[in-house]
């Protein structure tokens, strides 16, 4: 999409197709007109100006972009924008209370010294979150194997797992 | 990119005339969206399916058989309590595939429909690919075969059918309810993939217009002693350098009914009939087992550097049953 165009390549001009969408993001409702081929990822981190949520792969294989749509954690760089209309988006700018207090689950990454870059703490932590709510964060295996969707190239996961245990345990009582 | 036009479909009927005249259906969106963005996928219409609610739900209640809507998502279906419990196999194949972020976008029929892993299909222009570009060769012959298939290969294509869930299905004689222009019809599971022979650009018996809308799987004793087991390049988030769906039947220490199928190592879901026929009415022991798995890997044709999975498969086979006569 970026890059030079060579004459080789040039083609006639065709109409880029715009939309107009509605995104509800962390409470917030955002009235957009953009691109149709925008992933979710990229109206939340271009367009809505939440750059939390990381560009790794921009295929689905890092987990870097982790987000919540209607609590649910999926990929927002294999989602189109116009997909989401309609759902409520949650992104880790939305986690902190009306006090400012963090998330329990950010709190404890600080804790445990789960991260080093910081690049895909976001997407760790509303994985994290997502994780605990499913009730998969019962065993340190079931842990590693329902946050394997995140990848951390610090190798910042023994911390990652302890976070998430330690929510965990004080979450399930 | 190529710049497409999008809708959403509000009833089945709409999404199949859309369908019919060239537009994408986007379901998950996990294989589509991300094929668009290697420029491998090109729709110029997508049509966005999620909201037929109609085709959302599932039931594993029934007396005859377990019936799954083509929008249930993979991560909803695999921790279905009544599918842990009586039919571990299936279960298994959902939760082992992909991370729980794609397993909640991803839809069962859209999984179904998966596009293969193969690199040089991903790769796009700089390769020689007859499924992307029919008659301009194939990379993978001359190139890295690590991963490509030793089961169902032909000159032209050996990229291997990447999806887990379908070897459970194909094990378990599912059908499929498709809807298209002319109407509803019932397909089996096992004649929905092909091989690629040398049209490895058709891979399924679907016709133009035709959508999955239903999966059925007939209800069996099997389903208890049952395993989907997957072995990876790491232990999760990754395809199958080899898999194995079996189940058991027993009678004492004889085997009464038996089913195999493997995955990721063959171009299309792969039942192994020939490796059921060897177990049923044999006493079961690990060697049975064995003979088995080498039953299922019978014909395989290795490349340069993927004669190792041959031995894999085997051993995955033969584990697979070993956890399944556990469950017994």
């Amino acid at each position: 999409m970026t890059g030079t165009v060579t004459l080789s390549q040039a083609q006639p001009r065709r109409a880029t197709a715009s939309l107009s969408v509605t995104l509800m993001v962390n409470g917030a409702i955002h009235d957009l007109f953009i691109d149709v081929r925008t992933s979710l990822l990229d109206a939340l981190r271009e367009h809505i100006g939440l750059t939390g949520a990381k560009k790794g792969c921009d295929h689905g294989q890092c987990g870097a972009c982790t987000v919540h749509i209607d609590g649910r954690r999926v990929v927002s760089c294999l989602t189109l924008a116009a997909q989401a209309q309609g759902y409520d988006v949650g992104t880790i700018e939305g986690l902190q209370g009306v006090d400012g207090a963090l998330h329990p689950m950010q709190q404890a990454f600080i804790d445990h010294d789960a991260l080093q870059c910081g690049y895909c703490t976001p997407g760790q932590i509303m994985s994290a979150i997502a994780c605990v709510q499913e009730g998969h964060a019962k065993s340190l295996d079931e842990i590693r194997e329902y946050m394997s969707g995140n990848l951390c190239r610090c190798g910042a996961y023994v911390g990652i797992v302890a976070a998430i245990e330690d929510v965990a345990a004080r979450t399930q009582g | 990119m190529q710049p497409f036009t999008y809708v959403r479909a509000s009833n089945v009927g709409d999404a199949v005339k859309a369908l019919s005249r060239g537009a994408k259906l986007l379901a998950g969106g996990t294989t589509l969206y991300d094929l668009m963005k290697l420029r491998i996928e090109r729709p110029e219409r997508i049509i966005d399916i999620n909201h037929l609610g109609e085709l959302k739900h599932f039931d594993t209640s029934g007396e005859r058989e377990l019936v799954f809507g083509a929008l249930a998502r993979m991560s909803e279906v695999a921790a279905d309590a009544g599918l842990v419990r009586d039919y571990p196999a299936i279960s298994e194949s959902l939760w082992r595939a992909a991370s729980q972020q794609l397993r909640n976008m991803a839809s069962l029929g859209g999984n179904l429909l998966q596009r293969t892993r193969c690199p040089y299909f991903r790769g796009g222009e700089p390769y020689a690919c007859n499924k992307r570009d029919p008659g301009s060769g194939c990379a993978a012959a001359e190139g890295l075969d690590r991963g490509q298939a030793l089961l169902g290969a032909s000159p032209s294509c050996s990229a291997v059918y990447p999806g887990d869930f379908a070897a459970a299905l194909v094990a378990f004689d599912a059908e499929i309810d498709v809807v298209g222009p002319g109407g509803e019809r019932v397909l089996p599971f096992e004649e929905l993939h092909r091989e690629p022979a040398d049209t490895p650009q058709k891979e399924t018996t679907l016709e133009p217009g035709e959508m999955i809308v239903r999966i059925r799987i007939p209800v069996t004793p099997l389903g208890r002693a049952s395993t989907f087991l997957k072995v990876r390049d790491r232990e999760s988030y990754a395809f199958a350098l080899a898999s194995a769906a079996v189940a058991l039947e027993m009678d004492g220490d004889v085997v009464r009914d038996a089913r195999v199928a493997v995955g990721g190592l063959a171009t299309r879901p792969w039942r192994a009939r020939a490796a059921e026929r060897l177990l049923i009415g044999r006493r079961f022991d690990e060697s049975a087992a064995r003979a088995a798995g080498e039953a299922a890997l019978d014909g395989a044709i290795p490349g340069r550097s993927n004669a190792f999975r041959i031995e894999l498969g085997i051993r995955t086979v033969t584990d697979a049953l070993m956890t399944a006569r556990q469950r017994a």
